[in-house]
């Protein structure tokens, strides 16, 4: 099973990195792509990377590691974010992570064990005029409430399935 | 181009980030069904950003130009029916002013926008940005055909150096001055890059800008690549929390490309320049401009040591320009209605306007733009209406976490690059938060220096370590741990830091802690002796207590604890500080304010 899923990875990987033969300075999009493509970025993909652009594995892994952008484990299905910029911090956005710690049982920056959720804070998406912000699945969130958000967001998967 | 002419009726919705997240895109949405529906000669043009976000969406009826707010997509036929076919305005959708109750039909009527000056902003929200033609009816790209067609690079260069255009990013460097330099550098292939970064917290003028009228950024840069010369290629970096930007952005370049402004030989001129974008990966030091440099070159972003500067030695080494998005927006302008009429917006040193973001306590957010000059005190009442909920002011705080706070004492200062610089603050980017009594500064210091050291690429000691240690210290002090000597244990790093560190991020990370003790400090030392935050913000010091004599018992304080430290007893509710985390979400719901905070007053023994 492992080994198939390192297959795909590896081929996806090398398409993406085949997309900027010729160029120079790609590394960070093509981390930026390979994140696109699974969600966060696999050590099988870097190890690919490194080896196509023939550089060591440390070199790719400490750019990675330098931006906050970069994740190493998978993530949750649904994305929240809550915003703690200075607009948001000053309109309360603190007792709002808060809440989303509690109803989710998750930490700033975790995933759930059912790679259900992801809770984690982001330092201002540009919509201060209407903070406190909170993003979901990269949309701003009309609703504030985190008890109310999660409840809508458990609530419709369970329609889903 | 025809078909506009032809159609009278307009409707203009906002569909920047800020109306979006309130749903203009379903009232884009409805107004197209309803009008296809009806068989209407009626033009709907999604625009960027309006600047009063807050009221979105904002849409505007066009010949009339009313202004209606807060509108939904169940208001659509409503709103064709009587506005756009009828000319009358929806009396609910109009906006009643905070402080007089006037009722504004238009923009020129609200007091919002009274003051403002959009020079910048010129078309942001008025055109749709990801029409080229749209921009090109406005004027557009005329600049840059006067320049192809008649002006040599070096006069470029001394136009916009007679404007007197200083740098938006934030430290205010001549624009014109950085351009000669970078003119002068000996290199057969060159570079202009556009920072549009913006990690301040705080800040969204650059992305409105970028989503709203990409072009005239595009038009800034293209101009630069002229007056620089040898540059055929141009970058604009854009953080990975702006995917509306990238885009617009892309949309842009390529109808710019596709009409023959970008790419070889411009407007058959012999310029050969186009444009890539590059997304950040979120690493606020990446907007420092040798870091953001390293970045596109697909490395970790950590600033260098200048000399060499940029100009000289920038991208793979090669001499490059690199400006803001604000920086590149006012060059068309200041080319197209010329250097006098530039240089009589603004102070002796400080030319043309800027772009603020206001937020915090304040009644009306939004994005601002204002002539250089004008003083804190109009900004904060007059355009903002004053602090929200009418509570007492305390502080403005200019310039995001490189910035410093503006007491009530300070608010006539006028807002220009020295003026601000000589009572502790600094222009920065752009960010305007104001902060009421209910704030605390302690508190304050602490989230903007905890921000900049979790940003510190971590390169130099003074910023790794120093900023560690200070954010240590507030730490202290806010859980009631504070010692005496501890403000001018923080006040000797602060300095030291600021004169060590290799970049602008350590450089003025201390900043916020450095003004809030200059102008606040009777509030850290009755943290640290008393004990007491006088704001009532920090936990470990005070405690909510339900004031028994007011209650109504309504029990909506129980239902909004998260901690369930809301007991119900038979004669009423308490709350018990054993479970209580003190995050005020029962201070917020109850209807009649009988929540209160107070401090413990415990006097060290
Ligand atoms: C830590 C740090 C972050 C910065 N972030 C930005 C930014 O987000 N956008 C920006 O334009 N300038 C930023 N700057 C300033 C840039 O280094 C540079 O001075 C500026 O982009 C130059 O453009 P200008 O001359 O048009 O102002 C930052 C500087 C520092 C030290
Ligand atoms: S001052 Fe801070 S952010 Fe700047 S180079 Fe030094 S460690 Fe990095
Ligand atoms: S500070 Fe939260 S969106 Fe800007
Ligand atoms: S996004 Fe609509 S006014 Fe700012």
């Amino acid at each position: 099973m492992e080994k198939i899923c390192t297959c795909l990875e590896g081929e996806k990987t090398r398409e993406i990195v085949k997309k900027y033969e010729g160029k120079e300075g790609v590394l960070v999009h093509i981390l930026q792509d390979v994140q696109c493509e699974f969600g966060y970025l696999p050590e099988n993909a870097m190890k690919v990377i490194a080896e196509e652009l023939d550089i060591s594995l440390a070199h790719v892994y400490g750019v990675a590691s330098f931006y906050t952008r970069f994740y190493f484990t998978p993530r949750g299905e649904n994305i929240i974010r809550v915003c703690v910029g200075t607009a948001c911090h000053v309109r309360g956005s603190h007792a709002i992570l808060e809440e989303f710690e509690t109803n989710l049982g998750l930490k700033d920056g975790e995933t759930s064990g059912d790679l259900k959720f992801t809770l984690e804070t982001v330092s201002c998406v540009g919509c201060c005029a209407l903070a406190p912000v909170v993003v979901i699945n990269d949309v701003v969130s009309k609703e504030k409430n985190p008890k109310k958000i999660v409840a809508k967001l458990r609530g419709e998967e369970e329609q889903g399935d | 181009m025809h078909k506009r002419e032809a159609k009278k009726h307009r409707v203009k919705v906002c569909a920047g980030t800020g109306c979006r997240a309130s749903g203009s895109i379903d009232v884009i949405r409805a107004f197209s069904k309803e009008i296809e529906k009806q068989g209407l000669e009626v033009e709907v043009i999604p625009t960027g950003c309006q600047g009063f976000c807050q009221r979105g969406p904002l849409v505007t009826i066009e010949p009339q130009g009313i202004f209606h707010q807060k509108v939904d997509a169940f208001d659509v036929p409503k709103l064709i029916d009587f506005t756009v076919l009828r000319g009358k305005e929806i009396e609910r959708l109009l906006y009643t002013d905070t402080v007089t109750g006037k009722v504004a039909r238009n923009q020129r009527e609200i007091p919002f926008y009274q003051k403002q000056m959009r020079v910048v902003l010129r078309n942001c929200g008025k055109i749709n940005p990801t029409n080229i033609e749209d921009y090109i009816v406005t004027g557009g790209y005329e600049a840059l055909a006067k320049v192809l067609s008649s002006t040599t690079p070096e006069e470029v260069i001394e136009v916009v150096k007679e404007s007197g255009l200083r740098g938006r990013g934030g430290a205010g460097f001549p624009t014109g001055l950085k351009w000669k330099y970078a003119r002068a550098a000996k290199g057969d292939r060159k570079y202009v890059i556009c920072n549009g970064d913006e990690g301040d917290p705080g800040a969204f003028m650059d992305r409105s800008v970028l989503e709203g009228d990409p072009h005239s950024v595009i038009e800034g840069m293209i101009i630069c690549a002229y007056a620089v010369g040898n540059v055929s290629e141009g970058f604009i970096y854009v953080r990975e929390e702006y995917p509306l930007a990238v885009e617009n952005v892309s949309i842009a370049l390529s109808q710019a490309r596709e009409i023959g402004l970008l790419g070889e030989n411009i407007l058959g001129s012999g310029l050969n320049f186009d444009i890539e974008i590059k997304r950040g990966a979120g690493a606020f030091v990446c907007g420092e401009s040798t870091a953001l440099m390293m970045s596109i070159e697909g490395q970790r972003g950590m600033p260098r040591v200048t000399p060499p500067r940029s100009t000289e030695a920038g991208l793979w080494a090669k001499p490059t320009c690199l400006n803001n998005v604000e920086t590149f927006a006012n060059i068309p302008v200041i080319i197209t209605r010329g250097v006098e009429w530039y240089k009589k917006i603004g102070t002796k040193e400080s030319k043309g306007t800027k772009i603020f973001a206001l937020t915090g306590k304040v009644k009306n957010t939004g994005l601002i733009e204002v002539p250089m000059g004008i003083t804190v005190r109009e900004v904060v009442f007059d355009i903002g209406g004053g602090v929200l909920g009418d509570k007492k002011f305390k502080a403005v705080q200019i310039g995001g976490p490189s910035g410093g706070c503006i007491p009530e004492e300070h608010l006539d200062v006028p807002i220009d690059f020295e003026s601000l610089g000589e009572v502790g603050s600094m222009m920065g980017s752009g960010g305007l938060v104001v902060m009421d009594e209910s704030d605390c500064m302690v508190e304050i210091a602490r989230f903007f220096l905890s921000f900049t050291q979790r940003e510190s690429c971590g390169k130099c000691p003074p910023c790794r370590i120093g900023t560690y240690e200070m954010l240590e210290i507030l730490t202290r002090i806010v859980e009631g741990k504070g010692e005496e000597g501890d403000v001018e244990l923080l006040e000797r790093m602060g300095e030291e830091i600021k004169t060590t560190s290799l970049c602008g991020l350590g450089k003025t990370a201390p900043n916020p802690v450095l003004t809030t003790i200059r102008y606040f400090r009777d509030e850290y030392e009755s943290h640290i002796r008393d004990k007491y935050c006088p704001a009532g913000v920090c936990r470990a010091l005070g405690a909510y207590r339900i004031l028994e004599d007011e209650c109504l018992q309504c029990g909506l304080c129980r239902e909004a604890c998260a901690y369930d430290a809301i007991m119900e007893e038979r004669d009423g509710f308490y709350i018990d500080p054993v479970y209580c985390n003190g995050c005020g979400a029962c201070v917020v719901v109850c209807p009649i304010h009988c929540i209160t905070f107070e401090g413990k007053r415990v006097v060290k023994a």
